[in-house]
């Protein structure tokens, strides 16, 4: 039974064979309201739990078009998207304590499309930090706030091996404390491009690159930590303030005149939170700085790389950061790559579901998905004919990697575009 | 029911260790600390204690490392309800002999029913500081605890033994437990939590008197020294399998088909 029927009182409802009103006979008009409608009441409780908390406002102030439903990545493989929250809440169902909290990525497409402005951006990071107080986390993405807050980064490997990828990168990689100089470009490697056996793969191949350009850089090596802005995302905001006052006196040791970032995520942590508490550095996505260099970088790539590739816009450098064009002009500059768009594209780009902590919710998150959502996005390059799926965000190469296997396209080849590059500066 | 927990701070074992210049003990300046395994161990099963029977606990430390704040205010975010400290001039890594006087000094004032520490600390090893905190306050001591359930004026522990075997007492209270493992896993303390008891929450500070010495002294202390040599093999996976599937074959594990 739908909510509020329970409430509707019988004895009200007047039935009569022949009625005359005001010298009028409406007789026979049985559907004809002869009292005013009882508004049916719900009960506002779980509603204003959410929108009482800072953060939590806009979610009442859904009026229920649905826009929203026609974009969410997740409910293109589930049930769920903002306006069913706001729905599911209106009807008494508490998000503090339901599934649905863990499920949204922050990836925006809602908000851009939400003609009244309700941003999940907000509400699921206020809502899950009252769940994380609360000591009601799912296990796994437990598990990375611990690694996070114990040793530094999310994967639980320990910090004095940060710069231990930089040893075979087959370039110099100077690290700034024994540089103790200044430099043009700070490179903050980022967690997965330090550790992740192919997030180190990228983090090679741009010391290859940066090398190839002459560009006077330095890395913090074990002094960097993670940047927090998933876990943040994910409700340890606690966790994401103590990150960032140690990176920002970190930063703030050295001199750079530009800091040059290898993932989206810490591109939009430096860039709109770490202000917030103080850190003000000039910051580029490793996309936008080598456009910059794009006329020199140009005559470098020379191998020609024949492949159909397509392009995945990451949630974190387009949506929340309006960086579509640099990525795209990278790829363009390799002699025989052909760019193909997928459908989801660009504005419309379709997430890959390790945003807002879903990187650490994997198996969460499949137990209430038809689908992965990376594996959604690995079946939508193949559809439109790509035989390489080019990404610039470090969760991404593991996720799609492993979503190319688990849906048995393993001829799907998927690049960081600092892979592609090198590969087409080798002779 | 007043349930104390002593902890202490060990090197975090995910750094590498480094030997001090005189080489009798570990550089100290070059260390991380994080709250010994067995003490968080001893911090849950207190707090689960307190969830079932009611009561406060109360965490105690001696602060040898001056960061000593951070693990209790992560105690107190974790349920924990007060948090004091022995402040001195404590070099740090100071001997469980010296901790175990220090401490059994200041929990006396506090009158507890129960005071549950670790069983031992990846430091020294030795196990001591709970059996000699029962000692200096003439109470009963249960080791290598793997639960702890109080209900009037006793508690009912499980022992463990080696070889599986596990043993049930009936401990009258006031008693000292050492904790191998709570009854469920640490809980995880969120950091925004931690961040506001560190505002909030005061830690109370008992002057301790002078260290008393310790049981042992260390002459020397080094790495482990390597006896022989992994041979490192590089290849392909195919040619790597093949020199395995030979190593095999040449050791004679290998039983060929003529």
């Amino acid at each position: 039974m739908a909510v509020g029927l329970d409430k509707v009182e019988p004895d009200k409802i007047i039935e009569e064979k022949h009625l005359v009103v005001e010298g009028m006979d409406i007789s026979g008009h049985w559907n004809r309201m002869f009292e005013q409608r009882v508004i049916w009441d719900y009960d506002v409780e779980q509603l204003e739990k959410v929108a009482s908390l800072p953060g939590g406002e806009s979610l009442a102030w859904c009026y229920g078009c649905g826009k929203c439903t026609a974009v969410c990545p997740v409910d293109i493989v589930g049930d769920y998207s903002p306006r069913k929250i706001h729905r599911k809440t209106q009807m008494g169902i508490d998000l503090f304590t339901s599934p649905d909290l863990w499920l949204c990525t922050t990836c925006m497409n809602c908000l851009r499309v939400c003609p009244k402005e309700v941003d999940m951006i907000q509400i699921m990071p206020a809502v899950r930090e009252q769940a994380v107080l609360e000591g009601s986390v799912p296990p796994e993405l437990q598990k990375a706030f611990e690694d996070t807050a114990k040793h530094g980064n999310p994967l639980g490997q320990p910090q004095r091996k940060r710069a231990d990828w930089a040893k075979k990168a087959g370039a110099p990689v100077p690290i700034m404390k024994d540089l103790n100089r200044p430099v043009d470009i700070l490179w903050y490697v980022g967690s997965y491009p330090s550790y992740h056996p192919r997030g180190i793969d990228a983090a090679r191949a741009a010391a290859r690159i940066f090398n190839a350009l002459g560009i006077d850089f330095g890395i913090l090596g074990v002094e960097e930590k993670d940047d927090g802005d998933s876990q943040r995302l994910a409700g340890e905001k606690g966790l994401f303030e103590m990150l960032a006052e140690h990176n920002i006196a970190t930063f703030s040791k050295y001199e750079f005149e530009r800091m040059v970032v290898t993932g989206p995520h810490e591109f939009n942590a430096f860039k709109n939170e770490y202000p917030k508490f103080g850190g003000d550095f000039k910051i580029l996505h490793y996309t936008q700085f080598l456009v910059e260099h794009l006329d020199r970088l140009k005559p470098m790539l020379k191998k020609q790389i024949d492949r159909k590739v397509t392009f995945h816009d990451p949630c974190y450098l387009g949506r929340h950061n309006g960086e579509y064009d640099a990525p795209r002009q990278l790829l363009r500059a390799i002699p025989g790559l052909e760019l193909v768009e997928m459908g989801r594209c660009r504005e419309n780009g379709y997430c890959c579901g390790g945003g807002g902590g879903g990187m650490w919710l994997d198996s969460f998150s499949k137990d209430h998905t038809k689908m992965r959502l990376s594996e959604r996005r690995v079946r939508e390059a193949v559809e439109y004919g790509a035989d390489v799926l080019a990404v610039c965000c470090p969760f991404e190469v593991s996720r799609f990697e492993d979503a190319a296997k688990s849906t048995g396209n393993d001829k799907l080849i998927v690049r960081d575009i600092l892979e592609l590059l090198d590969e087409s500066m080798k002779e | 029911m007043n349930i104390i927990v002593p902890v202490k701070q060990v090197p975090n074992l995910t750094d590498e260790l480094e030997i001090n210049s005189e080489g009798d003990d570990l550089d100290h300046g070059a260390l991380q600390y994080v709250l010994n395994e067995f003490d968080e161990h001893a911090i849950e099963e207190a707090v689960l204690a307190k969830e079932a029977a009611g009561g406060a606990v109360t965490v105690i430390g001696v602060d040898t490392t001056g960061e000593l704040d951070s693990a209790l205010h992560t105690a107190l975010a974790k349920g924990a309800d007060k948090a004091a400290k022995v402040t001195g001039e404590y070099g740090r890594g100071v001997d469980s002999h010296t901790q175990a006087r220090l401490l059994a000094d200041a929990i006396k004032g506090m009158s507890p029913d129960i005071v549950l520490t670790g069983v031992q600390a990846a430091d020294d090893r030795d196990g001591q500081i709970g059996p000699m905190i029962a000692a200096h306050l003439g109470l009963p001591y249960v080791g290598v605890v793997t639960g702890v359930e109080v209900k009037e004026g006793k508690a009912v522990v499980h022992k463990e033994y080696a070889g599986g075997v596990m043993a049930e007492f009936e401990v009258t209270l006031p008693t000292v437990v050492g904790v191998q493992a709570a009854h469920q896993p640490p809980r995880y303390a969120p950091v925004s939590k931690i961040r506001q008891i560190a505002k909030t929450m005061q830690i109370e500070e008992i002057a301790g008197n002078v260290p008393s010495g310790a049981g042992s002294t260390v002459r020397r202390m080094f790495k482990p020294e390597s006896a022989g040599h992994a041979e490192m093999w590089d290849g392909s996976p195919e040619e790597i399998a093949e020199k395995i599937v030979a190593l095999i074959a040449e050791k004679g594990l290998l039983k060929r088909e003529a």
